[in-house]
C-alpha cells in the first residue's frame, strides 16, 4: 500500500516541479519567476523526502532540512534585489 | 667551523647592516666586516684539512628522491675561491665604507653585497648542481641590485637590466645542461658527476649539455660574443665593480668550467668552443681597451681580456693550461682589484675618471701612483710582478696549442693579446699618474685617507711578493690544480719561477712589451683612426633585440590574453577540443562494456527540467537576474540529482554553495547593468556558437564514454572505504577524506581560501581609497525602489530563525565525522545564518554586533587546523596525523572523539571568515553617500512610535 503511495507522490510532486517550471518560463514578471522557483525549492523538499521514505532511509534528511531552511533566503535575496537594488544596505 | 655555517653566514648576516646603519655607518661597517671575517676564520679553520688533500664534508639530504640535497664540499679549489671571494670581500667592505658618499644608504648596500657573498661562496662550496644552479641566479639577482644600486642614475638601471637579461639568459640555458648531465650520470651531487668522465663524453647528450653550460658559463664570466654587458655594469659603485665585476662574480664562469674540467674538458668540442671564444675574447677586449677614455670602462675592457685569456687556457685541456689557469685566477684577482680601487680613489677625489681630463697625478696622489704603477705594470705582464708568471706560463701554454690545424694561430693571437694588454696597462700609467700637472682638474685631487688606500696597497703587496718569490705560492696553485684536475690528469712537473731560460715564451713576452711601448708612443694618430672606424655598437643591438622580443611577446600576449573572458574560453575550448579530438582519432577507445541502467520516470522528469533550465537558460542569458534564477533552479535539480544518486555530502554542499553564490552575484550586479548589452556582430556569435557546441559535444561525448565504460583501473575508491574507519575513525568517508587522509590538501584549500577572501578585501578597500570611490558614492540606483529597506516581516523571521540555523549548524558539524556533513558545509549555514541578517536588520546594525573581525575567524581557523596538525608531532606522528578515541562522560552515551574534529573546527572557521569577509566586503561597495545609517533594525518599528513609554527613542527613522 505504501508503494501506491509513495509512487503517487512522486507523481504529484513531479508534476508540480514541471509545472513551476512551466511558469518559471513563460513569467511573464520577474516576481513571478522567482515564485516558481521558491515553490521548486519546496517540491525538492518534498522530493527529497519522498526518496527517503522510498528507499526507507534518514540520510537525505539533511538535505531536505537544509534546502528548506535555507531555500527562502535565495528568495529573499532575488526579492530584496528586485525591490531595492542592493540586496544587503 | 660547519660548511653550512660558512655559507649561511652572509645569508644571515645580510640583515645586520640594515639594522645596524641605526647605529651609524662606523659601526654599520664593522658589523659586516665581522660577518665576513668570521665567515673567512671559519673558512681557513678547514685549511690544514684542505693542505693535506683532504675534502671537507657537510651533508644534508633534502629532497633525496629529486636528487636535491643540500651538500656541500671543500677542495682546493673551493677553498681559493672562497678565499678570494671573503677575503677581497673584507678589503672591499672595508673600502667602500669610506668610498660611499653620506647620502647614500650604506645599510642597503652591505645588505646587497653580503647577499652577493653567501650567493657566490655558495656557488664555490656546494655539492649539488640543482643546489649550484640556486646560487648561480642568486648571484644574477644581486649583481642586479648592486648594479643598480645608484638608482637615480638611469645607466646604472639599464646596465643593471642588460647585466640581469644576459646572465640570466645564461642561467637558463646552465640550468637545461645541468638537468642533462644529472639524467646522464643519475645524480645531481657534483662529486658523482666528477667521477664519471667517460660516461659523460660519451653519451649523445654531451654535447647539448656542454653548449649549454657554457652558455651560462660565458653570460657570466664575458666571454665573446656576450662580454658586452660588463663595460655597461661598471655604471656600479666602484666597490662593486671592483668586486663583482674583476674578482669574483665574472669569475663563477670561469669557476665552473674549472670545476668541470675533468669531466667536459679534453674533446674536440671543448677545445674547439671554449679556447676559440677565450681567445676572440682576449684579443677583441684588449683592443677595445685600449681606446677607452673612461678608467673604469678601460679596466672592465682589460678584465674581459683576461677572462678570455683564463678561458682559453682551460679550453686548451692540458693539466699545464689549468696550471696557468689557476694561478692567473690569483693573480688576476689581486692585481685588478687594485686597480679597481684606486680607479675609484681616482673619481672620487678628482671627480672624474675621463682619462683625457686627467694626467699629472704622480704628484699630487703619490700612494695611489705607486700601488697602481705596480698593478699596472703586473697587469702588462713586467717581470718580478705576479702577472708576469701567468703571462709567461699562458704564452708557453699557447706556443704548443695548435687550433684549425694551424699551429702559428694561436701563438700569434697570444702574443697579440699580450700587446695590447701592455699597451692599455701602459696608457694607464703614463695617461693619468705621468705628464704634466694640470689646473683644471674638476676637484683638486690628493691621497686619500688610510681606509681606502689600505685595501688596494695590501694586494699591491701581494702582486709585489707573489712576483718576486712566486716559490711561495706554489704549493697553494699545485693544490687547486690537483683539486681542478681530479683524477683527469697529471700534475705537471717543473717549478714556478721567474727564469725559465730564453724560451719561445719569453721572446714572446718581449715582443708584447716592446710593441705595447709602441703603441703607447703612436697612440693618439691611432685612437683617431680607431674613432673614424664603424663598428658595431654592443647596447644599440642589445636594445633592438630586446625592444623586437619584448614587441613580439606584447603582441601574442595581445592576441591570447587581451582581458577578455571570452577570448580566454575561446582559445581553451579550441585548444581542449582540437587536443581531445586528436586523442580521440589517434588512440582507441575500448568498446562499452558496462551494463546500462533503465531509466526511470523521476530521473528521466528531472533531467527534462535540467534540460529546459539550460536551454532556456541560453536564450534569456543576456537578462542577468533571469539568467541567474535560471542557474537556482540548476542548482537546484544538480543537489536533488546527488540525492537520488545517493551522495548526500554532495547535496549538501551544493544547496548551500548555491545560496552563497547566488547572494554573491546578485552584490555584484547591482553594479552592473540588469542586460548584457549585444557587442558583438553575428559571424563571431556563430563562429562562438560552433566552438560552444563543439565544446559541448565533446564533454558529452567523453562523458558517455566513460559511463559507459567499466573503470580502466582499479578506482582508488575502495581503498577509502577500506580505510577511513580503521585509520581516521569515521564511518563517513567523505569527510575523512577531507579532514584525515587528503588532511594536507583541505589545510592547503582552507589557506588559500583565507587568502582569496583577503584579497578580496583588500581590492575593496584600494577601490574605496582610490578615484572610483566618488564615482561609487554618487551612482544613484538604476531602478525606483521600493519605501520599506528593513521590512518588519523580514527582520522577525530571520530573528526567529538564527538560532534554529545556528544550532543547525553545530548539528552538521559535530555529525560530519560519521553521517553526512561536516565542517565546510556548517561553516556555510552559520555564514548564511549572519548574511540573513545583514540583509533583513541593515549592514550597520548587523556590522554592529559582529565582535570579531572576519580576518581573525579566517586566521583562528587556519591557526586551529595547523596546531591540529602540529599535535601529531608530539606523539612522534607525521604532520596531520589523527588519532581518535571513544570516551565516557556519564550520563551520556558513549561518544566518540577524534583530533580530526579539531581540525575539522578550523576549517568550519576558515569558511565562515572567508564566506563573510568576501560578502561583507561587496556589500561595503555599495554604501552610498546619502546612505543613513540605520541604528535601528526595523525602518518602522511600531513600539518606537510611542514616546511616552520610550522617551530615549523617540525617534523614527523614515525610509530612504
Amino acid at each position: 500500500m505504501i508503494g501506491y503511495a509513495i509512487a503517487f507522490g512522486f507523481v504529484c510532486v513531479a508534476l508540480a516541479q514541471i509545472m513551476s517550471m512551466i511558469r518559471l518560463i513563460i513569467g511573464p514578471g520577474v516576481g513571478d519567476r522567482v515564485l516558481a522557483l521558491d515553490t521548486m525549492s519546496v517540491n525538492a523538499v518534498a522530493l527529497i523526502v519522498l526518496l527517503g521514505i522510498a528507499g526507507g532511509t534518514q540520510i537525505y534528511f539533511e538535505a531536505a532540512l537544509i534546502i528548506a531552511m535555507l531555500g527562502f533566503v535565495s528568495t529573499v535575496a532575488y526579492c530584496r534585489f528586485v525591490l531595492r537594488g542592493d540586496i544587503i544596505e | 667551523m660547519s660548511l653550512f655555517l660558512i655559507v649561511a653566514l652572509p645569508f644571515l648576516g645580510a640583515l645586520l647592516p640594515g639594522l645596524m646603519i641605526q647605529a651609524g655607518r662606523r659601526i654599520c661597517g664593522m658589523a659586516t666586516l665581522a660577518v665576513t671575517l668570521t665567515a673567512l676564520v671559519g673558512l681557513l679553520s678547514h685549511l690544514p684539512a684542505v693542505a693535506r688533500g683532504e675534502v671537507v664534508q657537510a651533508r644534508l639530504p633534502w629532497l633525496p628522491d629529486l636528487g636535491l640535497n643540500a651538500n656541500f664540499f671543500l677542495d682546493g679549489l673551493g677553498m681559493m675561491f672562497a678565499c678570494l671571494i671573503l677575503g677581497i670581500g673584507a678589503l672591499i667592505i672595508i673600502y667602500a665604507r669610506y668610498y660611499l658618499e653620506r647620502s647614500d644608504n650604506m645599510g642597503e648596500f652591505f645588505t646587497y653585497l653580503l647577499l652577493f657573498q653567501g650567493a657566490m661562496v655558495g656557488i664555490v662550496l656546494c655539492d649539488n648542481i640543482l643546489m649550484l644552479l640556486i646560487f648561480w641566479e642568486l648571484t644574477s639577482l644581486a649583481s642586479f641590485l648592486l648594479i643598480g644600486y645608484w638608482k637615480h642614475l638611469p645607466e646604472g638601471r639599464q646596465g643593471a637590466r642588460m647585466a640581469l637579461a644576459v646572465t640570466g639568459m645564461g642561467g637558463l640555458a646552465m640550468i637545461g645542461g645541468m638537468l642533462l648531465l644529472g639524467q646522464i650520470v643519475g645524480s645531481y651531487d657534483l662529486t658523482a658527476i666528477l667521477e664519471n668522465r667517460e660516461a659523460i663524453q660519451a653519451s649523445p647528450m654531451y654535447l647539448p649539455a656542454l653548449i649549454l653550460i657554457l652558455l651560462g658559463c660565458f653570460t657570466k664570466s664575458a666571454q665573446f660574443p656576450f662580454h658586452f654587458w660588463l663595460p655597461h655594469a661598471m655604471a656600479a659603485p666602484t666597490p662593486v665593480s671592483a668586486y663583482l665585476h674583476s674578482a669574483t662574480m665574472v669569475k663563477a664562469g670561469i669557476f665552473l668550467m674549472a670545476r668541470m674540467w675533468p669531466v667536459l674538458s679534453g674533446t674536440e668540442a671543448w677545445f674547439a668552443i671554449v679556447t676559440t671564444a677565450g681567445l676572440i675574447t682576449m684579443v677583441l677586449g684588449a683592443l677595445i681597451a685600449i681606446f677607452k677614455n673612461d678608467l673604469k670602462a678601460l679596466l672592465a675592457f682589460s678584465t674581459v681580456s683576461h677572462l678570455g685569456l683564463i678561458t682559453m687556457l682551460l679550453g686548451t685541456g692540458t693539466p699545464y693550461g689549468a696550471m696557468a689557469a689557476v694561478f692567473h685566477i690569483i693573480n688576476h684577482a689581486t692585481f685588478k682589484a687594485a686597480l679597481f680601487m684606486s680607479a675609484g680613489i681616482i673619481d672620487h677625489e678628482a671627480h672624474t675618471r675621463h682619462i683625457p681630463a686627467l694626467g699629472g697625478l704622480r704628484k699630487l696622489m703619490p700612494i695611489t701612483f705607486v700601488f697602481a704603477t705596480i698593478a699596472s705594470l703586473s697587469m702588462a705582464g713586467i717581470p718580478f710582478f705576479n702577472g708576469f708568471l701567468s703571462k709567461e706560463m699562458m704564452l708557453e701554454e699557447a706556443a704548443h696549442t695548435t687550433l684549425f690545424d694551424t699551429p702559428w694561430l694561436a701563438p700569434v693571437l697570444a702574443t697579440i693579446g699580450a700587446l695590447l694588454s701592455a699597451a692599455y696597462s701602459f696608457r694607464y700609467i703614463s695617461h693619468v699618474f705621468l705628464g704634466p700637472v694640470r689646473d683644471d682638474y674638476p676637484h683638486k685631487p690628493h691621497d686619500p685617507g688610510f681606509g681606502m688606500w689600505g685595501p688596494p696597497a695590501f694586494l699591491t703587496v701581494l702582486v709585489v711578493v707573489i712576483g718576486v718569490a712566486p716559490f711561495l705560492a706554489e704549493p697553494a696553485v699545485r693544490l687547486v690544480t690537483s683539486a681542478v684536475l681530479g683524477n683527469a690528469g697529471e700534475l705537471p712537473g717543473g717549478h714556478l719561477a721567474i727564469w725559465h731560460g730564453v724560451t719561445p715564451a719569453l721572446k714572446m713576452s718581449g715582443i708584447a712589451v716592446l710593441g705595447g711601448l709602441l703603441i703607447l708612443l703612436a697612440w693618439h694618430p691611432l685612437s683617431r683612426a680607431w674613432e673614424a672606424t664603424p663598428r658595431p655598437e654592443a647596447k644599440t643591438i642589445f636594445d633592438g633585440v630586446i625592444r623586437g622580443s619584448a614587441g613580439a611577446a606584447g603582441w601574442l600576449t595581445q592576441r591570447l590574453h587581451d582581458g577578455s573572458l571570452t577570448r580566454y574560453a575561446l582559445i581553451f575550448m579550441v585548444a581542449v577540443v582540437a587536443l581531445g579530438a586528436h586523442a580521440w582519432f589517434t588512440g582507441t577507445a575500448t568498446a562499452p562494456n558496462r551494463e546500462l541502467i533503465p531509466l526511470e520516470p523521476l530521473p528521466a522528469a528531472g533531467w527534462l527540467l535540467l534540460v529546459t533550465a539550460a536551454v532556456f537558460l541560453v536564450f534569456i542569458h543576456r537578462n542577468r537576474l533571469l539568467a541567474l534564477v535560471m542557474m537556482g533552479v540548476i542548482g537546484l535539480m544538480v543537489s536533488i540529482a546527488f540525492n537520488y544518486l545517493s551522495a548526500p555530502d554532495l547535496a549538501l554542499t551544493q544547496i548551500s554553495v548555491e545560496v552563497v553564490t547566488i547572494i554573491l552575484m546578485l552584490l555584484a550586479l547591482n553594479f552592473l547593468p540588469n542586460t548584457t548589452p549585444v557587442e558583438s556582430g553575428w559571424p563571431r556569435r556563430i563562429r562562438d556558437g560552433i566552438v560552444a557546441l563543439a565544446g559541448g559535444i565533446a564533454a558529452a561525448g567523453l562523458t558517455y564514454t566513460i559511463l559507459v565504460q567499466n573503470p580502466v583501473m582499479e578506482p582508488i575508491s575502495g581503498y577509502h572505504l577500506e580505510n577511513a574507519y580503521k585509520g581516521g575513525g569515521g564511518h563517513n568517508v567523505v569527510n575523512v577524506i577531507l579532514v584525515d587522509i587528503r588532511g594536507f590538501d583541505t589545510f592547503g584549500e582552507i589557506i588559500v581560501l583565507g587568502i582569496a577572501a583577503l584579497i578580496i578585501y583588500a581590492l575593496t578597500e584600494a577601490l574605496l581609497r582610490g578615484p572610483v570611490r566618488a564615482r561609487l558614492i554618487k551612482r544613484r540606483p538604476d531602478q525606483p525602489r521600493s519605501g520599506d529597506a528593513h521590512p518588519l516581516m523580514m527582520v522577525v523571521v530571520t530573528r526567529v530563525m538564527l538560532p534554529v540555523m545556528l544550532m543547525v549548524g553545530l548539528y552538521i558539524f559535530l555529525r560530519g565525522h560519521n553521517e553526512p556533513g561536516g565542517g565546510f558545509i556548517a561553516g556555510l549555514v552559520v555564514a548564511i545564518a549572519v548574511v540573513v541578517q545583514y540583509m533583513a536588520s541593515g549592514f550597520a546594525w548587523a556590522d554592529e554586533r559582529i565582535r570579531y573581525p572576519y580576518h581573525g575567524i579566517i586566521g583562528s581557523g587556519v591557526f586551529v587546523a595547523g596546531l591540529t596538525g602540529i599535535g601529531a608531532w608530539f606523539a612522534g606522528a607525521p604532520f596531520l596525523t589523527s588519532a581518535f578515541g571513544y570516551f565516557r562522560i556519564p550520563p551520556m552515551e558513549e561518544f566518540e572523539l577524534a583530533t580530526a574534529m579539531a581540525f575539522d573546527l578550523g576549517v568550519f572557521l576558515a569558511v565562515v571568515g572567508a564566506v563573510m569577509l568576501s560578502l561583507h566586503s561587496f556589500s561595503r561597495i555599495a554604501r552610498l553617500a546619502d546612505m543613513p545609517v540605520n541604528e535601528h533594525a526595523m525602518d518602522i518599528d511600531p513600539s518606537r512610535e510611542m514616546p511616552q513609554s520610550h522617551p530615549s527613542e523617540g525617534r523614527t527613522e523614515g525610509g530612504t
